[in-house]
């Protein structure tokens, strides 16, 4: 059974089986959780099948989240990639309208997959709807990648955490594109070193990322950075894909992730003390939803 | 942990942690209550205290206290229901030294005169831990089933309950175990972790058991 203490436990043991990530996670976690890999596998067909059914339901002009600050942007992106492509290109900009569609979904408390968390839920489904919907891939195909995604999170969650009130913003959208990033690596054709490269990259290009949500709400920023994890994750495993190495270590930029989230203040970590929480219009945002304190 | 606490939970936003965890927290209350609540005292700490009105904190763990779970579209209609049930519900911000920083101490109280403390953490992606039941410390996740054993502290009580699982259900195995007695000869806790089911009719006879006063069951979340 494996530790998931590290992801060079990981790496190390595909190269020794000669099979994919994904196959040694499924049948190991079948084991760990006294199931068949056929119930395991269902297990996260059935989070897959949420996510495409969010990634619908959010795509609605007039969703709006309890507080009102925040609805539609999923929407608009959609609309925006059919009118004109879009700058990134027709397939980029749907992936983040699919992304603002589920995390602007999230704060109308609708029904989403936490992955890792709530925060940052748009990252998957951003990505992995795209594969599913625009780019051919088989469902199968995508619920075994999420095998490996959930090994690089748990990783993640061993070694440093994915709560925004540990971590700040890192650790959530930062996981959550790392764990999208190494098994995008892996749907392509990637070997899992070049997976646990993708994660690597995926995170040290969000490290620092602090969780500053206006009015402690899960909207401002939180539904826009959910669009920049799916660039992010698709930046890294390009990168990962075409030979480029993360000269640090997977483990080693993990534990950077931890040392660096334990540096930040509290005020950085999700309690709305600092950052766009604190600006004036932050402010004025919070006072207008909640009243003067 | 497991693929489905990083992939998971599917559950009613906006937050992992503040919504769908705090729905966790208060249904492990509910289980050590063990009847309807008529009144929920809830003090939150850290990062509960301060945002727990915006992320709906405060609507999770009293529909988590009426036995809701962490996907049900009633979350948002919490204070509503508690009202149409006539439960009584306050929520506090308070401090607790050393907690972790989402954490609520929940006191709730049952028509029957019944009572419990617990307290414990939302500790990120819908994952809990609770630390302390009626003012032991408990330290379990929900991540496996969790037998809790409140007993009096005696000699050998510890021996009748494993032999009696060891004796009689071979095929259970004990994950982790834990005793609390902040009093010699007073009241303790066990806090049993085991992998897989409990074999029917085992709760029963640890609960039969001599100087055993209640046992509960947590099923994993």
């Amino acid at each position: 059974m494996f530790l998931y203490d590290s992801v060079r436990e990981l790496t190390e043991a595909v190269a020794k089986s000669g099979r994919s990530l994904s196959e040694l996670v499924i049948e190991d976690q079948a084991e760990a959780m006294e199931l068949s890999t056929d119930e395991v596998y269902r297990k996260m067909e059935e989070r897959f099948d949420v996510m495409v059914e969010a990634v619908h339901s959010g795509n609605d002009k007039n969703l709006r989240s309890t507080s009102g600050l925040t609805g539609g942007e999923g929407y608009k992106l959609n609309k925006y990639s059919q009118e004109n492509g879009g700058i990134m290109g027709e397939f980029m900009t749907k992936a983040i309208g699919r992304a603002l569609s589920v995390s602007g979904l999230n704060a109308a408390m609708g029904k989403i997959v936490a992955t890792p968390t709530a925060g940052s839920c748009g990252i998957m489904p951003g990505c992995f709807v795209s594969l599913y919907e625009d780019r051919g891939f088989s469902k199968e195909a995508i619920v075994k990648s999420m095998f490996t995604a959930s090994a690089i999170g748990m990783v993640i969650a061993k070694r440093a955490n994915v709560a925004g009130a540990e971590g700040g913003c890192q650790a959530e959208c930062g996981s959550a594109a790392a764990m999208v990033a190494a098994a995008m690596t892996e749907l392509y054709g990637g070997n899992a070193e070049m997976s646990a490269h993708a994660a690597a990259i995926a995170i040290s290009n969000q490290l620092g990322l602090v969780c500053d949500p206006v009015a402690g709400l899960v909207e401002i920023p939180c539904i826009k950075r959910n669009a920049q994890g799916v660039v992010t994750a698709m930046a890294a495993a390009d990168m990962a894909l075409a030979g480029l190495k993360s000269e640090i270590p997977c483990d080693e930029v993990i534990d950077a992730m931890k040392s660096v989230g334990d540096m930040l203040p509290c005020a950085l970590k999700e309690t709305a003390g600092g950052g766009l929480a604190t600006t004036p219009t932050g402010i004025r945002l919070k006072e207008q939803i909640f009243g003067k304190d | 942990m497991n693929v489905f606490d990083i992939i998971g939970p599917i559950m009613i936003g906006p937050s992992s942690s503040h919504t769908a965890g705090a729905v966790r927290l208060g249904g492990v209350a509910r289980k050590i209550l063990q009847a309807e609540p008529v009144e929920a005292v809830i003090e939150l700490s850290g990062s509960f205290a301060k945002t727990y009105k915006g992320h709906g904190t405060d609507k999770a763990l009293l529909a988590g206290i009426m036995g809701f779970a962490s996907n049900s579209a009633e979350i948002k209609d919490a204070f509503k229901l508690a009202d149409e049930k006539g439960i009584k519900y306050s929520f506090i911000p308070v401090e607790i030294k050393d907690a972790h920083p989402n954490t609520a101490r929940m006191k709730l109280k049952a028509e029957n005169g019944k009572s419990c403390v617990v307290i414990g953490s939302s500790i990120g992606g819908g994952n809990i831990r609770v630390d302390y039941v009626n003012g032991m410390k408990v330290d379990f996740t929900g991540e496996r089933n969790t037998i809790l054993v409140m007993h009096k502290d005696r000699p050998g009580l510890i021996a009748s309950v494993t032999n009696l699982m060891a004796d009689k259900y071979r095929d259970v195995n004990i994950g982790n175990f834990r005793l609390s007695r902040p009093i010699r000869g007073g009241e303790a806790v066990m806090t049993i972790e085991i992998d897989g089911m409990p074999p029917e009719g085992m709760i029963e006879e640890i609960k039969d058991l001599e100087d055993v006063m209640n046992v509960i069951l947590m099923r994993a979340l």
